[in-house]
């Protein structure tokens, strides 16, 4: 630091509150602009939940700002119907039940080849290694009707049958697994970009001391890569906890085993526009990732970026 | 695996046991998979031991990978060549089917559409909004993002609620309006507005629900590499003289181009494979249709394997150029190593 660019921070400590309150007007009001477009439809979302059914059929939901402390305006109605009546607290179970799991396997199977593709040697590291990438780009929708012959009545290619089968549909383990698979190629992209950008200096003297390969991932490798751990966690938590396609295919309509999206279209199917329930529900569904993505958000940017800023 | 299936599955169990069963099984399951294959390691002969170490590492992930996407992509390029019921040798025709039927050339139109403009708006608003707070205070700056960031924590169904409320239409004489664009468009004085129904900008209309769920993540992983920007390198040309604009333009841009291409190819993929927003909002209809709405709709809704399988070929193909920018990028990065 120079004396010309200490000298700069002084005018600055004097000037009034009013006028850093208007300092750098265009900038606060171009993303005060930008922050309410983006939360609008959400709020409409959120106000509409809370009121009465037959409002809501009638009149905007922007009309409740004209009588916002008139108690009939709201009603927690919506909520206790969903909650309550509509079995969603079984359907948040299960949906906890598929995406503890679904969120885990694929990070800890991600961070064992992402380890291995960093540093240890074997024949085709880069190859393969592309390979997974490449994978990122073959389309979900594509491997279902695949997957759920192979689950129903064991594998074939070029009719020679190469897996068993093994009954899984509406199966926890089948949408484990399934998961599992469509996550990895970006789980193992993102964690051995991280993981390789760690200090060689840190392997070798582990080496030295005599650690294993084992004691190296778990002790040091694991450790170390939280952030990004962290980072995929949010990614992946999301993916499946706001995933309907997958649970629909491999868990089945049955209403046992149902989860929170499942619940939530069957309420569009069944009721035609009762919005009064779809909004409840929609914003139920809402909460827990919410959660955690705010829980988790302080990992979420070291996590993705550590690769690309050191490239 | 199968034991475990039939034990989570039993009707009779107490539903909060099984789910606690259920998680406990996956998450301690994998620990001990790997675990064990260890311990088998060690035991073998000392010259094998450290040749197939590195196979147990990466072996369960390539065992997934190989079932759940290699396995798939192969065998539907295979039905790609076969008839609606994937019994006879069909050729190309499924493609020359494709390529020539009005319907599903305009699913390709539109699906170029998306792919150039919901990542030009996603990466143009995000890097603008990333600037624009990272001029405000930590706290004003973090709040400011969060808002942003909020819909990617809402699923394609949930968003496609959030927007009914946006595009819903009532006919004039048919009670007041509950969309918000209608409310804003009748309160100006004109007559409603059947959004979706406006052939061809229902399109961008839709386009816009993708644009508002993936500013976000545009958004939080550019800001993460402004902020990465050397403050020396900005200050050394605000003492010379250059104003914010020539900033951005001649020192933070160039800086951040290879975190924007990473960014901007995400974006590019997840728009290829959009269907949700298609599927729940239109059903494809009215001019609307997308490569991967329509290759659900064949496989599920028409029962046409063959076609089904054919448009999975075609998003996959599509894809494999951007795909290949990646890979080089990824060379010259080990390469630097």
């Amino acid at each position: 630091m120079t004396a010309a660019t200490e000298a700069v921070p002084r005018p600055k400590a004097r000037r009034s509150f009013l006028r850093r309150a208007f300092d750098r007007w265009p900038v606060k009001l171009a993303v005060a602009i930008i922050v309410v477009i983006w939360l609008i439809p959400t709020l409409g979302l959120f106000i509409t939940s809370l009121r009465p059914e037959s409002d809501i059929q009638t009149t905007g939901w922007w009309t409740t700002l004209g009588h916002l402390w008139k108690p009939s305006t709201w009603t927690f109605a919506n909520y206790d119907f969903v909650l309550f009546r509509r079995g969603f607290s079984n359907a948040f179970l299960n949906t906890l039940a598929v995406t503890i799991p679904a969120t885990v396997i694929p990070i800890t199977v991600a961070a064992f080849a992402a380890y291995a593709f960093a540093w240890m040697k074997f024949k085709g590291r880069q190859i393969l290694f592309v390979v997974v990438v490449g994978l990122l780009v073959v389309p979900l929708q594509m491997a279902l009707i695949p997957i759920l012959r192979l689950y129903t009545s064991g594998g074939h290619l070029f009719g020679i049958p190469i897996i068993p089968d093994l009954n899984l549909t509406g199966t926890f383990p089948a949408i484990w697994l399934a998961h599992t698979g469509f996550g990895l190629p970006l789980a193992v992209y993102l964690l051995r970009n991280y993981i390789g950008g760690l200090p060689s200096s840190l392997f070798e003297s582990a080496r030295i001391d005599g650690a294993t390969h084992f004691q190296i991932f778990t002790r040091l490798v694991v450790p170390l890569s939280v952030p990004v751990l962290a980072s995929f966690a949010i990614f992946q938590f999301l993916w499946v906890w706001n995933d309907y396609l997958v649970a629909l295919i491999f868990l089945g309509a049955e209403p046992r085993v149902q989860v929170i999206t499942q619940a939530i279209a069957l309420l569009v199917g069944d009721r035609g526009e009762q919005f009064h329930m779809l909004t409840a529900a929609a914003f139920v569904s809402m909460v827990l990732p919410l959660t955690v993505f705010f829980a988790l958000q302080r990992f979420f940017v070291r996590g993705l970026t550590a690769g690309s800023v050191k490239g | 695996m199968v034991w475990s299936a039939g034990f989570i599955t039993d009707p009779e169990a107490n539903r909060g046991l099984v789910v606690i069963a259920a998680i406990a099984l996956g998450v301690v399951g994998v620990a001990l998979l790997f675990k064990g294959m260890d311990f088998v390691v060690d035991r073998l002969p000392a010259h094998l031991r450290e040749r197939v170490r590195p196979w147990i590492f990466v072996g369960p992930a390539l065992l997934m990978l190989g079932v759940y996407l290699v396995y798939p992509a192969v065998n539907t390029t295979v039905l790609s060549f076969k008839g609606r019921n994937s019994q006879e040798w069909v050729g190309l025709s499924n493609f020359t089917e494709i390529f020539t039927d009005t319907e599903s050339l305009v699913s390709l139109r539109n699906s170029l559409l998306w792919v150039i403009i919901v990542p030009l708006f996603a990466v143009a608003i995000g890097l603008t909004f990333a600037t624009l707070a990272d001029k405000l205070g930590r706290r004003a700056e973090n709040a400011a993002k969060s808002i942003i960031f909020m819909p990617m924590a809402i699923s394609m169904v949930g968003a496609s609620i959030v927007w009914l409320f946006v595009y819903s239409f009532r006919p004039p004489g048919f009670g007041s309006q509950i969309g918000v664009l209608n409310g804003l468009w009748t309160g100006l004085g004109n007559n409603p507005v059947a959004w979706l129904l406006q052939e061809p900008w229902n399109n961008l209309y839709l386009m816009i629900i993708l644009i508002w769920l993936q500013t976000g993540f545009a958004m939080v992983i550019l800001s993460a590499a402004i902020k990465a920007v050397p403050e020396e390198i900005i200050e050394a040309a605000r003492i010379d003289g250059a104003t914010d604009w020539q900033i951005f333009w001649r020192v933070t841009f160039p800086t951040i181009a290879s975190t924007v291409v990473v960014v901007t190819t995400t974006i590019i993929i997840t728009v290829w494979k959009v269907f949700d927003i298609v599927f729940v909002m239109t059903g494809g209809n009215f001019g609307t249709a997308v490569v991967a709405e329509r290759m659900v709709t064949e496989f599920f809704t028409f029962r046409n394997n063959g076609h089904g399988a054919a448009f999975a070929v075609i998003l996959f193909v599509a894809v494999i150029p951007v795909m290949a920018v990646n890979v080089r990028q990824f060379r010259i990065q080990e390469e630097r190593r």
